[in-house]
């Protein structure tokens, strides 16, 4: 789960680690008053789930209360479109007012797991405000990484060894190392799945400041964390996807017209690809899941034809906790309370997969069923044609 | 023969009160699995199914069962309390089912387990079966397996079994199919297994299916170009995923270049690994692998 930049800041702050001073607005009026309260030189910055917001507008500097209130009506209420949001852009309802820092360097700093080396890593570098992706790639060499033993913890020496590889000046290696110490203690008290401050500026009057923040959350450990769940802003994710966490469903939105549903991410992310190789593209991932019930295959089902996208559909269930009359009478039922007339290809094996078959022939729905995946993607592109 | 598990396996399933846990332990039985025992606290002294005696304590299993895998099948919040249980118990082998165990409780049970004989298979997969010795330790359908000389180590579920029907339709028989897991931090990996089926004398070849995320293809890739004789097949899914999102997995998320299939394939095929064209040609590429 992601959140915001003022939600992440608020938590580092909670933690310790200095962050400028601030304030959210939602409506222009509270950014004029929040930017007056500060003096009237501010930062106001467009909240959305994205990078890249400076490229595309999202962040402006101001020096009254009046041009703060401009420029937050210029957002407020907009979609921000950068780089990392997609041509739909992203909803903007709050913008973040910051006192500009005077920024003499700026560095990086994260926390994220490694899975290679099986442990939680600090990642810094010299290279700050740069996208550290792009510092992996061209010059891995100014990374530092402390690999974080997860029974003993991050230890004193290795917030040194960090502050000290990343030559800061002498007075500020004792508040680096706390401000790692205090990062590494956001990341696992939280269950972050990312903590990241990028930049960490050291300010022209020598301190350290967060001046950008990124906290995403571990998903599967969201349920012992009520606090970090309320952060969540739905309005930020595709709406179809948080109606499909709402039953259960493991749904991602694509650009192609080809929905499909299948159960198992492996299997689902092989058919993905079957259909790209017939030169069509899915408009989906979409995993029903292990266990799923007939009436969780018929919201999937629906999920998937309310995609105004999808011009065909592409099932594939192997059966074995899910049988395929299951999955079957679950696609029936979604299909009698809807009006979509899309083609779909329906591929079914393993268990019950005969039964889940003829209640498919039976239920003129007009499905074609096929035998194998290569059959299944040749059968997907011939609807093309024909629609 | 087969690797890690055969007819002397004595199987013990954590949460077999469960809906899940019940329903599968059945099925196990029934493919001629060796199911000694049963543990969920509280229950001991119960008898499962009129069957296996169920214990409060894996420890209390084992000295009197003398059980020697363990199946997980607990909730999410008490999974890695499981396999650290069963670590502690002197278990050897445990797989683990359950989905949905926080990334940071695996991370602190791998440290752990590394430092322990215990080998842990997942969590979050479908488990182990060798068809040669009707042994089913997981949730694959087990009618879908052929005894045989073909090893398949896999990433995914379903998947997997999509693989293992392939080859059985085209009369090529397994050893042993191991779903490794979908999660980031697990146990055994695609390298501990490869090594495995390579000094297995009844296996002569391996399916390997990875997916995006990571880098454990990259891995295996490597130890096959020194350490693997025997002709492996490879898949990776995953072509189409968008990068930052998860898949399903949570290990199926494209962060950095090496976590693209591309690169794990072409990683994969720089080893020698025969790639499988597409999803639907696993099979039909190990027959032509095994000449």
């Amino acid at each position: 789960m992601k959140v915001h930049e003022y939600q992440a800041k608020a938590i580092l702050s909670a933690f310790g680690i200095p962050v400028p001073r601030s304030g959210v607005a939602a409506t222009p009026e509270e950014a004029r008053r929040i930017a007056q309260d500060m003096g009237g030189n501010v930062v106001v910055k467009a909240q959305i789930h994205a990078g890249g917001r400076g490229m595309a507008g999202g962040v402006k500097a101001v020096s009254s209360p009046q041009e703060a209130e401009t420029v937050a009506k210029g957002l407020l209420g907009q979609r921000l479109i950068t780089h990392q949001t997609g041509p739909e852009g992203a909803p903007v309802n709050r913008v973040l007012l910051e006192e500009p820092a005077q920024i003499a360097k700026e560095y990086y700093l994260a926390v994220i797991i490694d899975s290679g080396a099986r442990c939680p890593v600090i990642m810094a570098s010299e290279a700050g405000g740069m996208e550290i992706e792009e510092v992996a790639a061209t010059a891995p060499e100014k990374i530092l990484r402390a690999n974080v033993d997860p029974i003993i913890g991050l230890q004193p020496f290795q917030c040194r060894n960090l502050a000290y590889g990343l030559n800061l000046p002498a007075d500020l290696i004792r508040p680096a190392a706390a401000l790692i110490a205090n990062l590494y203690k956001v990341f696992e008290d939280k269950d972050c799945s990312l903590a990241e401050i990028n930049p960490l500026a050291i300010t022209s009057d020598g301190q350290l400041m967060a001046l950008d923040a990124k906290l995403n959350f571990d998903d599967d450990a969201l349920s012992r964390h009520p606090d970090i769940q309320e952060l969540r802003d739905t309005g930020q994710e595709d709406p179809l996807e948080v109606e499909a966490s709402e039953f259960g469903i493991s749904y991602v939105k694509l650009d192609g017209d080809v929905g499909c549903m299948v159960n198992g991410a492996g299997l689902a992310m092989a058919t993905m690809d079957s259909i790209s190789m017939a030169d069509a593209m899915p408009a989906n991932f979409l995993d029903v899941g292990g266990g799923a019930t007939e009436e969780q295959v018929a919201q999937a089902f629906k999920l998937l034809i309310s995609d105004p996208q999808v011009k065909r559909i592409l099932v594939n269930v192997f059966g074995g906790i899910l049988r395929c009359d299951v999955a079957a009478r679950g696609i029936v039922a979604a299909s009698q309370e809807t009006e979509a007339k899309v083609p779909i290809v329906v591929r079914m094996l393993g268990t019950n997969a005969d039964e889940g078959k003829d209640i498919l022939a039976k239920s003129g729905l007009g499905v074609i069923l096929v035998n194998d995946l290569n059959e299944a993607a040749l059968m997907i592109k011939q609807a093309a044609s024909a629609s | 023969m087969s690797i890690l598990v055969n007819e002397n396996t004595r199987l013990l399933v954590q949460g077999i009160t469960g809906r899940e846990g019940s329903f599968h332990a059945l099925r196990c039985l029934e493919y001629g699995t060796n199911l000694v025992a049963g543990v969920t606290p509280g229950r001991g002294g119960t008898v499962w199914e009129e069957k296996v005696p169920v214990f409060n304590t894996v420890k209390q299993a084992v000295s009197e069962t003398d059980a020697n895998v363990a199946l997980i099948f607990v909730p999410a919040a008490f999974a890695a309390d499981a396999i650290l249980e069963s670590t502690d118990a002197g278990i050897p082998l445990i797989a683990c089912i359950t989905e949905g165990i926080p990334v940071m409780e695996m991370v602190r049970v791998a440290k752990y387990l590394k430092n322990n004989p215990t080998r842990l298979i997942g969590p979050n997969c479908p488990g182990l079966i060798s068809p040669g010795s009707n042994c089913k330790i997981g949730i694959m359908p087990g009618n879908i397996h052929t005894p045989g000389r073909v090893g398949v180590i896999s990433r995914s579920g379903t998947l997997t079994y999509e693989a293992v029907n392939q080859l059985t339709a085209l009369g090529i028989g397994q050893s042993t199919c191991v779903g490794i897991g979908g999660d980031p931090i697990g146990g055994t990996s695609f390298v501990d297994l490869l090594q495995l089926f390579q000094d297995d004398p009844e296996t002569d070849a391996v399916v390997l299916i990875g997916e995006i995320g990571g880098t454990k293809e990259q891995e295996a890739a490597e130890y096959i170009r020194a350490h693997v004789t025997k002709p492996v097949v490879g898949l990776v899914v995953g072509i189409t995923a968008p990068a930052g999102r998860r898949m399903g997995h949570a290990g199926a998320i494209i962060t950095g270049s090496a976590a693209r299939a591309d690169e794990k394939v072409k990683a994969l095929r720089e080893a020698g690994v025969h790639i499988a064209p597409s999803p639907a040609d696993i099979g039909i590429t190990m027959k032509q692998a095994l000449g």
